[in-house]
């Protein structure tokens, strides 16, 4: 298989250069957001640190973090580090736990961004002669138009369909020859389905890659995907407080880690409850300082992303640290009678049962001073008996095995299929009924 | 012969047999027995209809989960002792019942019996040599 890299010399660059070139970002960074942002300049001063502190890349760890909350508290633009003149374009997450964040970007943010997706896309195998089906939502969510600039600079063919009305998806990419599809790996499976009911096989299809991210999955999920739409299933990953889809991204190589443009973005992993930067190769929540952003730059952004950082080389030739699968957040963990448990846990228990299908949903619940979990599963044909016995015995094993993995005993409902909503964007897996 | 069954999927909540009822009565399908196995959280409908691959079609459109089942179906005289004289033959042989329900036909002389049995083929051998009568779904649908 032929490698494909979009700026060879920055992707394989030994990391010694790399790390030369991080550093000098880092000052010019930190310099200029002391000098330009009020918010920053209090954090540093309050923490005693100064921009001539910052000497190398361990130096890092001594500047304070930015939490989502800090962009609630400067909302919309109180972070920004440039006159709202110089913003070509605002960005905002839809504020589903609390008030919306915005982002903004100068124009040679968006060439970053376009600049970084491209390199994303290219790294998933995608080249210009491709047909690039983007399913991710366009508006202010930077799902879409992120990947847009991206399959554009690359110079492949966008076909901008965004999210929803999966019938026309389908029969775009049939008419089209849609080669990539980018979209929520829920809303894969969510075509996968609507590609059955419609009596269309993937095969006749022309897809041949698929870009999935914007939520956690799973490796049984992954398997899923790449069987029921027959593609190579890929996990890129992105938040729109650091520039949006292209911060990091799965090459064709191994299916183990994504390379984060390390040259744009600083990852560091640290221990959620410490704040303690973890030493290379641990698990704990991933940290980004964006190196080259000019409008809304983030010094030791807390994603609450779990992930873990893999420093062995690559067999595709990136230098590029990768950055494993997200296993969860810091704040979908739910703690159930003391008990730490990821919805991806479960999904994964879920997908290792034959035959049932991963659209699941977590109801927890309190009575009296107990926490209870039950987990609905939708039975489909395959799981499917007359025998009373048989399915009874179903759900007696999807407890054991949740039991087995997280020590947590949950109530498995059986439901009747697509009872469990289908979501055209991030899928809800957990409803949180305790009020504690 | 075995008799072909659907059997459906239900969640328990209200108006969910209503409504494959009213489906099955808009695509003029005709049920000749059926039976409900209910627990807690779930029941299983299962249905012996006329016209078997209709109803499946029609029920998965709906949405709801179906599957298809080979199930036996004994006539007995409608006397008392009907039922005991096969169960005692399957007991002899060591067949377990996995469930089974009856219905009384038409003309009140015999009562059909539903079986599915752990092992359909042994069953269906052991009834015919002692002489019971098998039916078909062309018979039952013609009761």
């Amino acid at each position: 298989m032929s490698v494909h890299y979009w700026d060879e010399e920055m992707e394989t660059l030994p990391r010694v250069g790399l790390e030369s070139i991080q550093l000098r970002r880092l000052k010019h960074l930190v310099a200029r957001v002391y000098r330009t942002v009020e918010p920053y300049r209090r954090k540093m001063d309050a923490a005693g640190v100064k921009p001539e502190d910052i000497k190398s890349l361990a130096d890092l760890a001594k500047l304070p973090f930015t939490v989502k909350d800090d962009l609630r508290d400067n909302y919309p633009f109180g972070l920004f580090t440039v006159p709202m003149e110089e913003v070509v374009r605002v960005h905002a997450s839809s504020g589903t736990t609390g008030k919306a964040t915005v982002v903004g970007y100068t124009a040679k943010d968006i060439e970053t961004w376009s600049n970084v997706m491209a390199r994303a896309l290219c790294c998933a195998g995608a080249t210009k002669g491709d047909m690039i089906h983007n399913a991710y939502g366009y508006g202010l969510f930077t799902g879409g138009l992120g990947a847009h600039y991206g399959i554009e600079r690359l110079g492949a063919t966008a076909i901008p369909v965004s999210g929803g009305n999966s019938k026309r998806q389908i029969n775009i990419m049939k008419d089209f020859g849609s080669t990539v599809l980018l979209s929520t790996p829920s809303y894969a499976l969510n075509l996968a389905d609507a590609m059955d009911a419609m009596k269309i096989d993937p095969k006749s299809l022309s897809l041949r890659v698929g870009i999935f991210g914007a939520e956690p999955w799973s490796e049984s999920m992954r398997e899923e995907v790449e069987r029921k739409l027959n593609l190579k299933a890929t996990d890129i990953y992105g938040l729109s407080e650091i520039i949006g889809p292209g911060v990091a991204q799965e090459c064709l190589v191994t299916d183990r880690g994504m390379h984060i443009c390390e040259d744009h973005f600083l990852p560091e992993i640290i221990n959620p409850e410490t704040g303690e930067v973890l030493p290379p190769g641990e698990k704990g929540e991933l940290v980004f300082t964006t190196l080259t952003k000019e409008a809304f730059p983030l010094i030791r952004y807390r994603t609450k992303d779990i992930s873990r950082l893999i420093y062995e080389p690559c067999e595709c030739g990136r230098t590029l640290v990768r950055m494993e699968k997200v296993t969860g957040r810091t704040d979908d963990m739910l703690i159930i009678r003391g008990v730490n448990v990821f919805p991806s846990q479960v999904e994964h228990v879920l997908l290792g049962v034959e035959g049932v299908e991963p659209h699941y949903l977590i109801v927890v619940e309190r009575e009296g001073n107990l926490d209870t979990m039950q987990v609905q599963v939708e039975v489909s044909e395959g799981i499917f008996s007359d025998e009373v016995r048989v399915l009874e015995n179903l759900s007696k094993h999807i407890q054991k095995e949740i039991k087995d993995l997280l020590g947590v005993t949950c109530k498995v409902k059986l439901v009747e299929p697509k009872t469990i909503q289908r979501s055209e964007g991030k899928a809800q897996r957990v409803i949180d009924k305790r009020k504690i | 012969m075995l008799v072909e069954q659907i059997a459906v999927f239900l969640e328990n909540k209200s108006g969910r047999l209503a409504e494959i009822t009213a489906i099955l009565a808009e695509n003029a399908i005709n049920i000749r027995a059926l039976s409900v196995a209910d627990t807690a959280d779930f029941g299983i409908l299962r249905l012996i209809v006329d016209k078997v691959e209709q109803a499946k079609a029609v029920l998965r459109e709906n949405g709801f989960t179906v599957g298809k089942t080979q199930v036996l179906a004994v006539e007995v005289e409608d006397k008392t002792g009907g039922l005991a004289r096969v169960l005692k033959c399957i007991k002899e042989a060591g067949i377990n019942v996995e469930y089974m329900y009856a219905f009384v036909n038409k003309t009140g002389e015999n009562a059909v019996l539903i079986f599915r049995f752990e092992k359909m083929e042994e069953a269906m051998a052991t009834l015919q040599k002692e002489g019971f009568t098998i039916l078909s779904r062309e018979q039952i649908c013609g009761l």
